[in-house]
């Protein structure tokens, strides 16, 4: 009985990777870490008996502790791999952020009339539609009644705090 | 006076919801007879810090969200570098840097390609003690040794670049706690960049609040010794392209 709940669970693993790759939710780099795993819990799941024979031959008393240990192992792995990976996307991301406070102090040299509004982030300005839009203060002249500016703030995100 | 050792030097200024300070430290630099550029580089100020520094003159780069002082100033090199100015010079938007004393800070690169402006070298009031202390003679010590000259204030924000120092901090500059201090002088100094000091006063924060208490001083002991580890073992940037990164 539990050789056949090992084995559907295996099943179930692999089908949920393949869709998830079949509907791009998952890259393919990701996804052959976890292939590799689900194929090989398949195989496990449809012969136990191979765990017992693997257990043996690397000297492994227990042959569950051969699984626990190879499965820390492939985590361990994976979540390195994520940490690389993130590291990576918060370069590019600060790379992004340099050109765009760049590129937008150009601009605004260029053409301050058009400026954008200044003293909110990006996402303040975003979600604010244009009529919405919070006059410097001090700077700009107020639109006709924009009741609406308040609310444009509100929607800032919280910021992480990582000044000394 | 001797030829100053730049043509166009941008004084950058990081600046994370400063908003009480910015406007004046602005103002009072850009009224020094040598007519520097100013440029605040907003961290994702949740406040008017923007809106203060450019009311105040000085040109602003506002990132979108928080990156920390040396992500802030790693966009400042790059921009910089992109408008073609040859020295920069960082200063703190809360005041604590004398703008009197930026001159003397950029003068520092007539023989050396980065000049920290260090706040216990003979002149000023500024002290420190404890763990914090340690830790800030102990880094001193070997940054010292590896830049072959005698450094007090390895940890100082006050310090100026030329183009060749800007393009090895386009190459490596970390934006972590204490990395944009310890960790990019160490990889320049490695990578070939000649470093002084020149003294400066420190003045008292104009605003804001300082961080002091045992607990923090140990974190910082810590953190510092964690930094300069790594920076150690860092490899030194290839040959520096000049400009334009």
């Amino acid at each position: 009985m539990e050789t056949i709940a090992a084995f559907v669970l295996a099943i179930i693993i692999v089908a949920v990777i393949l869709d998830l790759l079949r509907r791009k939710k998952i890259r393919e780099k990701y996804a052959a870490l976890w292939l590799i795993v689900g194929a090989a819990t398949v195989v496990l799941g449809a012969f136990p008996q191979l765990l017992a024979i693997a257990a043996e031959t690397v000297g492994v008393e227990v042959p569950s502790n051969l699984l626990f240990a190879l499965g820390i192992l492939f985590v361990l792995g994976v979540l390195l791999h994520l940490s690389v990976e993130i590291s990576s996307v918060e370069d590019e991301t600060r790379a992004l952020a340099e050109e765009v406070a760049i590129l937008r102090a150009q601009l605004e040299a260029l053409a301050p009339e058009r400026a954008l509004p200044s003293d909110k982030g990006a996402a303040g300005t975003l979600a604010a539609p244009a009529k919405n839009r919070v006059p410097d203060h001090g700077s700009a002249v107020p639109e006709h009644g924009s009741p609406g500016g308040k609310g444009a703030s509100a929607a800032h995100p919280p910021q992480k705090q990582k000044h000394p | 006076m001797p030829k100053a050792p730049y043509s166009r030097a941008l004084v950058i200024m990081p600046a994370w919801n400063e908003a009480q300070t910015v406007g004046n430290t602005v103002r009072e630099t850009l009224a020094m007879e040598q007519q520097y550029d100013v440029l605040v580089v907003d961290d994702g100020s949740t406040d008017g810090t923007a809106a203060e520094a450019e009311a105040a003159g000085a040109t602003v780069l506002r990132l979108p969200f928080n990156l920390g002082v040396g992500g802030a100033m790693r966009a400042g090199f790059k921009y910089a570098a992109r408008t073609g100015y040859d020295a920069v010079v960082q200063v703190d938007a809360d005041g604590q840097h004398d703008p009197r004393d930026i001159e003397r800070v950029l003068r520092g690169l007539e023989n050396a390609d980065i000049s920290i402006g260090a706040r216990f070298a003979e002149r000023g009031e500024y002290r420190v003690s404890g763990p914090r202390k340690w830790a800030m003679q102990f880094l001193a010590g070997v940054i010292s040794a590896l830049a072959r000259t005698r450094l007090t204030d390895v940890t100082s924000g006050f310090r100026a670049a030329n183009t060749r120092a800007i393009a090895q901090y386009l190459d490596h500059y970390p934006a972590e706690y204490l990395g944009d201090t310890i960790d990019s002088l160490v990889v320049a100094i490695k990578s070939g960049c000649r470093v002084v000091q020149v003294p400066v006063e420190m003045r008292v924060r104009q605003g804001g609040t300082p961080s002091h208490n045992p607990t923090k001083a140990a974190i910082y002991l810590g953190r510092s010794v964690f930094a300069l580890l790594f920076a150690l073992t860092r490899r030194k940037s290839g040959p520096v392209h000049l400009m334009g990164a």
